[in-house]
């Protein structure tokens, strides 16, 4: 078996089959990085893996698990004020929650020099928008580099570090899903590690850490003045270039991954536009762009999500008195999704109608039912959904929050009916309870997220007696991005720590209703939730059981060969077929086959017996012969 | 290998698409030909559909495979089988499919159809392709079903220049020990 973390490690220069992800690790090793922090977050957890992959001995940086991202941009922050080349990666969404820290960066001179590594995700794939984080960009005065493909998030990494480090200061990394999980062949460059400094070397005299009312303004101007001399540095520049040498009329302006699709899409065509393709897409390159407009007489800008291109472009042109076509969004379709190759086709060909001679082939209309994600077999949060949907009346409100318990709000639970973002419940809650005595008012939080946000809104609803339930639903990981430890597990990426409980961190912040209950007890979970439901006030239920997947694959693990797995099956003499199991309690090991007779999967079963309870016929049994 | 060569991989979170597509492209790498891919886990483990794209070829740009365009669809379920090759199975195609079934929800709560093989076999022929079945093996592991496809591919030659050995290769690169030997075993038996 290969092994990655020595591979990553190679002195030499060498190839690998690498996705996008795991080619940054190998640039920040080159690059000197000496400080990682993060948040999970799809698409981005895989970086961490592939860290992880590194033995910590001779890991040359360090690395955490920080508790927000907000946090983590800040400690990646400071340990660059020190001089220590730094990064913080996160996925879209996150850098909402790092923003107040984040825009502040360009005020600042940032001696390590510091990469933003943000996750983006067009087409919301595993996200609950799909922002376009260069606005972000914009916003902050921040450089940005767009790669296309996994050796581009190789190349540009180094790009954007060298940048950050020789102006002191943050750089942005934007990937999306589609070039963090691409994977390739890629080419890597020598390794050779640096001796390494740790003198902390911060110095608030050599320039202003405290930006304050006036004081601002010397800062705001180094920021603009500094982006304007990178929209023509060298360096910078060489992650632009320019396809096909003006033998067309018209150009396209793209980049990232949507400049793939682009490929793609011209096999088929007709003659070929000129491309330019941009790698640092903020700031604009305006001598390269204008250079670019005026060699052709149409040029469509190729952006996928929002047009942060465009308008500059088009005011470049006008400024420049160009008379050049620009061809930028057409409707509200090109704002939304991701370019795929199917859609940057059907983009040029509405721009330009006689590019493509043939239709595009396209899906047969789908026949077979969807697939929907869903609670794992043993799912704690099934059970406790399950529960409390028979302690609440249909009429009451529930809202949700973001982890793996968010599925509780699809069928058949119906649990937690509105969402916003990490650690928003317990606010948003509290405003469904405002002027509301009939309809009880019950919002969840996994233990992740407590830590990350849900504290504040806790804070809110003690402070301002709000009259609410919050369920904690305790796993024990941070299960959705892949099982990260988090304050409450004991555990950081480094190992061992102080175990914060989530009751202690509770009643410190003043909550005196508190109830803890194992979320597959589903009698006392339901007993718990109607008595805390009809108490004045806010009130909080633990509803704790591990996370089952993981808690499965340790055990299996740790057994090896040994592994005997366990199974129940449906007697089905006693089986009335009231569907319980598969309608309500709805897990998916249950299967209906002939004249609504259920089976049990064996392959997906784990034997946690939560469902043995739901029946009312009693007819789920321990299948003892079940054994794998 | 020219024209390229586009596969599609479906199957159910948890069937272990993503060790069967990375066996598939560096089995093709070991082949000598320019490979690319991309996993779309989205909200996979939750036993919701995954998928993976592999390219083959020079002119493959993105790493996603187009509707309508896979040489070869793979699928590791019926349901998934038949909204893969619906979706992406280009015209002559080929329709890989292990002949298992995990019930999507709507079917098990009685709103939906379960997929049939007829339904499989219509997704192949509606693109002038075939399907070829796969029958679940009972004394092997249900995950480990990946590599007897894998297997599959090889000794059937769905993938131009693809063989066994190249298989072999891939395997041993991304598993040891017990894991790695039982897999070979797997793969012998074909
Ligand atoms: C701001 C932000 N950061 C990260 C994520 C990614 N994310 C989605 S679910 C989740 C984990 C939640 O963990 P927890 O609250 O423990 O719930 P569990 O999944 O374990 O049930 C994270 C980090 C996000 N959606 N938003």
């Amino acid at each position: 078996m290969k092994d990655l973390g020595a591979t990553l490690l190679g002195k030499e220069a060498f190839s690998e089959i690498v996705i996008g992800d795991t080619a940054v690790v190998r640039a920040m090793l080159e690059s000197g990085v000496r400080s990682v922090t993060s948040y999970p977050g799809s698409p981005t957890p895989e970086i961490a893996d592939a860290i992880r992959a590194i033995p910590a001995s001779s890991r040359p940086f360090r690395f955490e698990f920080s508790v927000n991202e907000k946090v983590a941009t800040e400690v990646a922050f400071g340990s660059a004020l020190n001089g220590h080349l730094s990064v913080v990666f996160f996925k879209s969404v996150g850098l909402n929650v790092a923003a107040d820290s984040f825009v502040q960066l360009p005020l600042m001179d940032i001696p390590g020099g510091m990469v933003v590594v943000l996750g983006d995700d067009p087409g919301a794939n595993s996200s609950q928008n799909e922002q376009d984080n260069r606005h972000y960009a914009r916003m902050s005065y921040m450089p940005l580099f767009e790669p296309a493909s996994a050796a581009e998030a190789y190349s540009m990494f180094k790009a954007a570090a060298g940048l950050a480090s020789r102006r002191r200061m943050a750089v942005i990394l934007r990937l999306t899903t589609h070039v963090c999980h691409a994977k390739e062949r890629v080419a890597f460059g020598p390794y050779a590690p640096a001796p390494f400094d740790p003198t902390p070397r911060f110095d608030p005299d050599s320039g202003n850490y405290v930006p304050l009312a006036s004081s601002v303004f010397p800062l705001k101007r180094r920021a603009l003045e500094r982006l304007a001399a990178i929209a023509s540095d060298p360096e910078a520049l060489a992650t632009n270039r320019l396809e096909g040498r003006g033998g067309s009329r018209r150009g396209v302006i793209v980049a990232g991954a949507a400049y793939l699709s682009l490929m793609d899409a011209l096999e088929d065509a007709g003659p070929r536009p000129d491309v330019l393709k941009l790698g640092m897409v903020h700031p604009l390159p305006a001598g390269q762009v204008l250079e670019f407009l005026a060699s052709h007489d149409e040029v469509k800008v190729l952006e996928e999500l929002d047009p942060v291109l465009e308008p500059d472009i088009k005011a470049l042109a006008y400024d420049a008195g160009l008379r050049t076509r620009i061809i930028g969004k057409r409707d509200i379709d090109e704002r939304m999704g991701e370019y795929v190759p199917s859609k940057v086709r059907d983009i040029l060909g509405s721009a330009w109608p006689d590019m493509f001679d043939s239709p595009r082939p396209s899906a047969l209309p789908a026949v077979a039912s969807p697939r929907p994600p869903q609670l794992c077999p043993g799912c704690g949060h099934r059970s406790a959904f399950y529960a409390i949907k028979k302690a609440l009346s249909g009429d009451d409100i529930t809202v949700a929050d973001i982890g793996c318990h968010t599925l509780g709000s699809f069928p058949p639970y119906g649990m937690g009916r509105v969402l916003l973002s990490m650690g928003h419940s317990t606010a948003t809650a509290s405003g469904l309870a405002l002027f509301n005595g009939s309809r009880k008012v019950v919002c969840f939080i996994g233990d992740s997220t407590l830590f990350h946000a849900g504290l504040p809104g806790i804070a809110n609803a003690v402070y301002n007696a709000h009259e609410l339930t919050l369920v904690v639903m305790e796993n024990g990981t941070t299960a959705m991005t892949g099982h990260q430890d988090h304050p409450g597990t004991g555990k950081s990426f480094n190992g061992d720590s102080p175990r914060l409980s989530v009751r202690a961190a509770l009643e410190g912040l003043g909550v005196a209703n508190i109830r803890e209950v194992d979320a597959y007890q589903q009698a006392k979970l339901i007993e718990a939730m109607r008595a805390a439901t009809s108490e004045p006030g806010f009130k909080v239920v633990i509803a704790r059981h591990p996370c089952m997947l993981k808690f499965t694959r340790e055990a299996r693990r740790r057994a090896g060969p040994a592994w005997r797995a366990k199974r129940v099956r449906v007697d089905q003499a006693s089986c009335t077929r009231n569907l319980e199991c598969v309608g309500r309690f709805g897990c998916p090991s249950f299967q209906v086959g002939e004249g609504g007779a259920i089976s049990v999967n064996a392959d997906l079963c784990i034997g946690d017996g939560s469902c043995r309870q739901t029946c009312p016929s009693g007819a789920i049994v321990e299948d003892l012969g079940g054994e794998r | 290998m020219s024209g390229g060569f586009d596969i599609y991989v479906a199957g159910v979170g948890g069937q272990g698409i993503g060790l069967l597509s990375e066996a598939l492209i560096r089995a093709v790498d070991y082949a000598g030909y320019v490979v690319k891919g991309c996993d779309t886990h989205g909200l996979a483990q939750r036993g919701g559909s995954v998928s993976s794209h592999i390219r083959i070829g020079a002119e493959a740009h993105s790493p996603l495979v187009s509707e309508g365009r896979a040489d070869l669809v793979v699928a590791l379920e019926r349901h998934e089988a038949v909204s893969a090759g619906r979706a992406y199975l280009r015209e002559g195609g080929t329709l890989l499919w292990l002949d298992s079934t995990w019930q999507p929800l709507a079917v098990r709560l009685g709103g939906a159809r379960s997929a049939e093989v007829a339904d499989v076999e219509e997704a192949a022929s509606l693109r002038g392709g075939r399907a070829a079945r796969v029958a679940p093996v009972a004394a092997v592991d249900p995950r480990s079903h990946n590599v007897v496809v894998l297997a599959e591919i090889c000794a059937l030659g769905l993938v131009p220049g693809l063989r066994l050995e190249h298989a072999r290769s891939a395997l041993a690169d991304l598993l040891g020990g017990a894991a790695l030997a039982s897999s070979l075993a797997l793969l012998a038996d074909r």
